[in-house]
């Protein structure tokens, strides 16, 4: 008790000396270096040994998690990117061999169309060369039967007009006659 | 000025010049250091998803490690836990000071000018650690006409041993002042409303000019933290960049 009084009344002869700012008293400089060094130190390996590193390891765990998640989502991305690479080539193959198939097929259907209208064509050719010379023959026949039908004809007027017979002959030189 | 004033709480033995009396300088400097210790024990889980107090302690730990890296470099990252102390020490003594009741660690020069000769001092040993005598080349520095440098080189020796006088006097100063001008804003509080009638009602002024600085001293309890961690970082620049 008598030494704390005495440490107060020592310090504020001193805190007087000084002008009165206790900042100035340099009896208490000692102790205040004193336990800074201690508090300071205890605080500095506190941080430097246990603390920092602690918080350090978090932050660099965190880090090496995101980047391992974003190597895996590179990853995965690249997979899809092959996948969908895959999948159009498939679909363009496809597509080419329907497109190969529509085209043989057409093809194929056109070739049949086209024998298909060239024989028509050919055996309307034919019927209608057999037509033509049937149209022909018939009026050939006709033209033939006129010429015996006039024989007939200026015989049968011959015999009623004039009595006079005439033979198939005598016509027939008559009529080429007049042909002629 | 009662508020700065030292009181011894245990007495301790003297070791020759050294007096380990434990005094409410000591128990707020230990307050601090737990406190320290506390916020960031609790903030340093190792979870995936981080909580707040993780976050929290994370976003310290970056903010301090871009502060070195930017400013000294990424080969000053040993001196990391170094500034962090330093940052949340001076930091939470700062703050710890500004409740009413509480003593200001900070604001007497004997705590910050052991700080700064510390940190200077090492600077300076390390430096010529690692460079040899090439670490003098920070106080010429090169590619000047040869007559300069019998201006510079006093200049640079000057700055130098100015640094840790600078570093002290502006931490113990400005938490010093911040302090004293709430005070005296606060005696003239009491004293307006002692005097009664009009000067009672004046006392309004004050008032809001004491909220207003005790806003002000918050921001300069965090930005002298600052200062005092970078200037770390700036002085640490020359142990590994002694060709400016």
């Amino acid at each position: 008790m008598a030494a704390e009084t005495k440490i107060v009344e020592d310090a504020t002869k001193a805190a007087e000396a000084s002008g009165g700012l206790p900042q100035l008293d340099f009896s208490t400089w000692s102790s205040q270096i004193f336990w800074l060094v201690i508090s300071f130190g205890l605080l500095y390996l506190v941080l430097w040994r246990i603390i920092l590193p602690r918080i350090g390891a978090g932050i660099s765990e965190r880090g090496d998690r995101i980047a391992d998640d974003l190597d895996v989502a590179s990853q995965m991305q690249k997979e899809a990117e092959e996948a969908s690479i895959a999948y159009e080539r498939v679909l363009a193959n496809a597509k080419a061999k329907a497109h190969n198939i529509a085209e043989t097929t057409r093809k194929s259907v056109d070739a049949d169309i086209a024998a298909e209208v060239e024989t028509a064509e050919a055996s309307f050719a034919k019927k209608q060369v057999v037509a033509d010379e049937r149209i022909r023959d018939i009026r050939r026949e006709a033209l033939s039967n006129i010429d015996n039908v006039a024989k007939d004809a200026i015989s049968a007027i011959l015999a009623k007009f004039g009595n006079v017979k005439t033979t198939a002959a005598e016509t027939n030189s008559a009529i080429s006659k007049l042909k002629s | 000025m009662k508020q700065f004033e030292i009181t011894p709480i245990i007495e301790g033995p003297k070791f020759g010049p050294i007096d380990t009396t434990f005094t409410n300088s000591s128990l707020w400097m230990m307050i601090a250091v737990l406190g320290v210790i506390v916020l960031f024990g609790l903030g340093s889980g190792r979870k995936l998803i981080p909580g707040r107090l993780q976050s929290f302690g994370e976003i310290c730990y970056e903010f301090i490690m871009d502060m070195l890296r930017e400013t000294t470099g990424p080969e000053a990252v040993k001196f990391f836990p170094l500034v962090f102390a330093l940052f949340f020490f001076i930091l939470f003594a700062n703050l710890l000071g500004m409740n009413p009741w509480a003593f200001t660690t900070t604001s007497h020069l004997a705590v910050t000018a052991a700080l700064s000769f510390f940190v200077v001092g090492m600077v300076f040993v390390i430096g010529i650690i690692k460079n040899g005598t090439r670490f003098f080349k920070i106080f010429a520095p090169s590619g000047l006409p040869f007559i300069m440098y019998f201006l510079i080189v006093p200049i640079e020796i000057i700055s130098f041993i100015a640094r840790p006088v600078a570093l002290s006097v502006r931490l113990f100063a400005n938490m010093m002042a911040g302090h004293v001008m709430l005070k005296v804003f606060a005696i003239f509080i009491a004293f307006l409303v002692g005097s009664g009638g009009v000067l009672a009602g004046a006392a309004i002024v004050p008032i809001i000019g004491t909220t207003a600085i005790v806003a002000l001293e918050f921001l300069v309890a965090a930005l002298q933290a600052f200062v005092f961690a970078i200037l770390t970082c700036v002085y640490l620049n020359d142990v590994y960049h002694v060709d400016h």
